[in-house]
């Protein structure tokens, strides 16, 4: 892929990415085969590059070299990132996992994997910003408790991820410093709020990032720009030094190009954190030696797997396009030996305004702290309320504020009870009807979103059309639940189509268990 | 909003409504703060109009006055615990320490930040909604309370709102004697476990105000009163009993000049016999019991003379402030309607769920409690005036109680704790605990005179060596040779020495002048060096004077 990109001036005519078979890197793709036998993973990039290291056919400062070129060339078009590392740095500690393999010293299981952050996901030595004006510039004085863990399993951070402001929006363009593209059509968006981390895995700018999901902010990108992103449970990893949109709903989320490299970045960033009072005590389950080989499958692999396909989400308002993925998904996964059926959940629609109340309403608290005199930008005035709404005012964006102005509306006395209240009712009728729908399938499935990627201004100035698209995705979060976003489709548009997820919901904490058979690829394979 | 966000400031009037700049310094920790000499001038004229009668007329007519009112009072108290870490992170704090140092990205509310409980809140929690006959919420959970101010890192307070962690208890005291005495029992609506925010410090000059987030993040635990009392000396026992409470419990050290210890007082006044509440007014700034006291019965007599001059109207819901100084309350705020906090669970925190087994342990590890100890001494045969001073401080109580056991009679070591020794400790402005005398010695003194051993004279004398130095009774009598004489052969000899080495005064008693006994037995007494016992001594030398053997 990579040596066939075009010179900037025809990138608007060929898309970055192309509908090829073609999807691993270039590296490691013209490089012999690594094993004697092949992994049915083995579009893995993480796997790949440790046996390429390991068995000496790639030295990480190779790697590290062909993406940061890759990363110069496409940056300019895409604009994933709001900061990217210094190459030297990077190349430094490349350098020192080539020096350790050249010793024969242990390295960790990421090692020279490189993995780019979402910017309200703290890093100690460089910018975070969340993609808004009030933090530019600020550099927090810890890491994230996954970037720590993915820092200490040998990981390089290749640079911070454009996004909505704080996380708010679904498409970017509300970041307050650039408009990220789509890699399949550089007019159009490439989904949000994770819209920097899901792109620059699509465009190979690095090879696995994290991203955050409060209402589908990974899910949603991820379908957006044909990658794989999966939702973990919420207490699965831990939410410390991840910047608070909505904290009850929020979690770190993880993009790779293939189901695998997502499921190994999550199981490096799981686990109880003592600094995250939500983050779960249960055991991490080490699911990496369950891969499967492709000659050991059989030919119909998912044999007895329910899996529930969410009645809802095919109903009206789901681009036709979208539909018949889906549905060509569903049947795919028939003749895998899945026994599929409809469910209904009636509350399904009941969760979009819930979940804009309540992520309005925590929102309007957590970014309370914002407020000029501890860090960040500061207007100037000789009067602290003109020095708050100055501040404020000047360092949200509208998207912001508008989600601020609906919470503090939902939560102030008399209004509490119709609003807030009711929702987070809604939200335990929605959490009862996933548990119920869970009992009977396996898995569930719908769309990640109604449509595939639209143009950049598109929705810009119609909220609600935006937030409607959020509706396959919110109700997961009010659930807590696990979900996996992969490509299952293209419906036309852009100059090679765009690409369509199938997401794929599962019980609480099941990410290892029951998806064992899709993190073993059987299915992904197939695309 | 405006009233919200200067809720903390007590210190300088001037500062509430204050034009402020902020500018950070060194980092991210300082701003500044400018007043408005304009605005404070506003604040002064809505102070209500001054009844203007002389002095001492006044002080006649308010007591007249005051008769006929019944003053209704509650209070909020925040009690600082002294947990080793605070509240929702690891670090310590210590009272006293430089700005900023005791600061950790969690109690700076950095982005990204999350609180973490420390168990030891509950713990304590627990145990003074035990100790203050509470009912506990098996059940509980920590909530936001949102408001704007420079001292408030991440623009809300975590607290509890709707379901505290105990409710329904009460206090019980007794009224000192100089304040008349009496038993009171005083209701707790409830208490919950919260948050303390940052210091504002300020510049002399009043340009500039300074953040010092040390505070910010300590635990503290909110106790609300019914409005259960009636006059200023009831409220300031209030007070004194919960310091008693949480000193006996351990779980704070209760200093008011600290600010371990802070009261909120409402006051309102209804004409006797009138059963619905008049307006209330909040007095804030009260740094000691004793101004706790003084600010009511100014407040009452302020309400009652308005009352009485028919401008009750002037009596608005505001925050007024106790000057010291001035011995007096000055309009702080005035409240336009309810602050909204906009409360909402706190998602980042798991419910707090307590155990019946949990509380159980906690509740038979509990000490002894200010009114059991009471109520024991009593029982003891103590007078109140005893059992208040020994019970009062629960080091005294627990010198007290270690004498006790070391077999001291009760009476008599009261008498030496709250004579001699409380004397000692107030003259050298020590604490029980930093005095050299053990209370198993003090047993031991006060065995050795009722013993004989010694002369109550002689203990007297060693046990000033005995608080400053230390060391054991039986040594120093040994030492200095103290042992009372009381055999009457040798202090019969030593009357005889002294008798025949001053022959013109035995001259002068035999021929009448019977006062010169006492110069007699002065000297015997010097001879003995003080060990003679003196019954027996005037006993014979009373004989030998008069010439019986």
């Amino acid at each position: 892929m990579l040596s066939t990109i075009q010179p900037p001036r025809y990138l608007s005519r060929f898309p970055l990415r192309g509908r090829t078979k073609s999807r691993s890197f270039h590296i490691l793709s013209s490089a012999q085969p690594v094993t004697k036998t092949c992994f049915a993973a083995d579009k893995s990039q993480i796997l790949s590059i440790r046996d390429s290291l390991l068995n000496r056919h790639l030295s990480a400062v190779e790697l590290t070299h062909s993406y940061l070129d890759r990363l110069k060339q496409t940056e300019p078009h895409i604009n994933c990132f709001l900061h990217v590392s210094d190459p030297d740095k990077v190349l430094k500690q490349a350098q020192d996992i080539d020096d350790k393999i050249k010793r024969n010293e242990e390295v960790g299981p990421l090692a020279g994997v490189l993995v780019a952050i979402k910017d309200n996901i703290c890093t100690a030595d460089m910018p975070s910003t969340g993609g808004s004006y009030i933090l530019e510039g600020y550099r927090p004085p810890f890491d994230a408790t996954a970037v720590k863990r993915l820092k200490d399993l040998g990981a390089i951070v290749v640079g911070k991820t454009n996004l909505d402001e704080f996380g708010m929006g679904s498409t970017t363009e509300a970041s307050a410093f650039k408009v990220t593209a789509n890699p399949w059509d550089l007019s159009r968006v490439p989904g949000g709020s994770s819209g920097g981390s899901a792109a620059s895995v699509s465009a190979r700018q690095c090879v696995v990032s994290l991203g955050s999901d409060t209402g589908g902010s990974v899910r949603q990108p991820a379908s957006f720009c044909g990658v794989v992103g999966l939702k973990p449970t919420y207490g699965r990893v831990s939410r410390f030094g991840l910047m608070a949109y909505a904290s009850s709903l929020d979690v770190i989320g993880c993009f790779g190009s293939s189901v695998a490299d997502t499921g190994i970045l999550l199981h490096a960033i799981s686990g109880h954190d003592s600094l995250d009072a939500t983050s779960s005590k249960r055991e991490v389950p080490d699911f990496t030696s369950q891969f499967t080989y492709a000659s050991s499958l059989k030919s119909r692999p998912l044999e007895g797997l329910r899996v529930g396909l969410i009645r809802e989400t095919v109903d009206a308002g789901v681009d036709s396009g979208v539909k018949s993925a889906i549905e060509g998904a569903a049947a795919h996964l028939e003749q895998l030996g899945c026994v599929l059926k409809e469910v209904s959940l009636p509350s399904f629609s009941l969760g979009l305004p819930a979940y804009y109340i309540l992520a309005s309403s925590e929102s309007s608290s957590n970014l309370s702290r914002y407020d000029g005199v501890r860090y960040g930008n500061q207007a100037s005035s000789d009067e602290l309320n003109v020095l708050y709404e100055e501040s404020r005012a000047k360092g949200f964006g509208s998207e912001v504020k508008m989600r601020i102005l609906m919470g503090t509306y939902a939560l102030s006395a008399g209004y509490y009870d119709a609003y807030y209240k009711r929702a987070q009712q809604v939200r335990t009728i929605i959490r009862k009807s996933f548990k119920a729908a869970l009992d009977e399938n396996d898995i569930l499935i719908s769309p990640a979103a109604p449509s595939a990627a639209y143009k950049i201004g598109e929705k810009k100035n119609d909220p609600l059309a935006m937030y409607a698209g959020d509706i396959m995705t919110v109700n997961v979060n009010l659930a807590g639940l696990p979900a996996l976003v992969l490509p299952c489709g293209f419906v036309e548009g852009g100059a090679v189509g765009l690409p369509v997820g199938l997401q794929i919901i599962g019980a609480a904490f099941d990410e290892f268990a029951k998806h064992k058979c899709l993190l073993n690829g059987f299915f992904e394979r197939n695309l | 909003m405006a009233s919200t966000l200067f809720r903390t400031i007590q210190i300088h009037p001037f500062f509430l409504y204050p034009t402020a700049l902020f500018s950070r310094r060194n980092g991210v920790l300082y701003c500044t703060m400018k007043s408005s000499q304009t605005q404070t001038a506003t604040q002064e004229k809505q102070q209500p109009p001054k009844v203007k009668v002389p002095q001492h007329a006044l002080k006649k007519t308010v007591d007249k006055i005051t008769r006929d009112y019944e003053a209704i009072i509650g209070i909020e108290t925040h009690v600082q615990l002294s947990t080793l870490t605070k509240a929702f992170c690891s670090c310590p704090y210590n009272y006293g320490s430089q700005p900023n140092t005791n600061i950790c990205p969690i109690c700076m509310g950095l982005p990204g930040a999350l609180p973490v409980l420390n168990s030891k809140v509950i713990e304590f929690a627990v145990k003074l909604g035990l100790a203050l006959n509470c009912k506990l919420s098996l059940n509980s959970k920590f909530d936001r309370k949102q408001y704007f101010y420079p001292d408030l890192p991440k623009g809300y307070q975590i607290s509890q709102f709707d379901i505290p962690i105990a409710t329904g208890g009460y206090v019980d005291l007794d009224l000192p004697l100089e304040f008349g005495g009496g038993h009171r029992k005083f209701g707790i609506t409830r208490v919950h476990m919260e948050e303390d925010a940052g210091k504002l410090l300020h510049s002399g000059n009043g340009d500039y105000s300074q953040v010092d987030l040390n505070r910010a993040g300590v635990p503290l635990l909110e106790i609300v009163s019914e409005p259960d009392m009636r006059t200023g000396i009831e409220a300031a026992e209030y007070a004194a009993e919960l310091q008693r409470v949480v000193r006996y419990l351990g779980i704070s050290n209760g200093n008011m000049q600290e600010g371990s210890l802070r009261c909120d007082v409402n006051v309102s006044i209804r004409p006797v016999g009138q059963s619905e509440f008049g307006t209330k007014v909040e007095i804030k700034n009260l740094n000691s019991f004793s101004s706790i006291n003084r600010a009511i019965d100014f407040e009452i007599s302020r309400q009652a003379l308005l009352h009485s001059q028919g401008q009750s109207d002037q009596i608005v819901q505001e925050t007024r402030l106790w000057e010291e100084g001035a011995q007096k309350t000055v309009t702080m705020r005035k409240k336009e309607g309810l602050s909204d906090y906009r409360y909402f669970p706190e998602p980042n925190l798991p419910e707090v769920i307590l155990t019946q087994e949990y509380v159980d342990s906690i509740s038979n590890s509990l000490p002894e409690l200010p009114e059991a100890k009471r109520r024991r001494y009593e029982k003891m045969g103590l007078s109140m005036q005893d059992v208040l001073f020994l019970a009062n401080d629960m080091n005294v109580a627990e010198y007290f109680d270690e004498t006790l056991s070391s077999g001291a009679d009760i009476k008599l070591a009261a008498n030496w704790i709250m004579g001699d020794i409380a004397a000692y400790m107030k003259n050298k402005k020590l604490s029980i605990n930093d005095i050299k005398l053990t209370p198993q010695e003090l047993a031991e003194l006060i065995a050795s005179i009722k013993s004989g051993t010694i002369s109550g004279k002689i203990g007297k004398e060693i046990l000033s060596e005995l608080l400053a130095k230390g060391g054991t009774v039986k040594g120093l009598i040994e030492e200095k040779d103290l042992i009372q004489i009381a055999d009457p052969v040798e202090i019969g000899k030593m009357i005889d020495k002294v008798i025949s080495e001053n022959p013109k005064q035995l001259e002068q008693y035999r021929s009448g002048k019977t006062k010169l006994q006492g110069f007699f037995a002065g000297q015997v007494m010097k001879l003995s060096k003080g060990k003679a016992n003196p019954g027996l001594l005037n006993k014979i030398l009373l004989e030998k004077l008069n010439g019986q053997s």
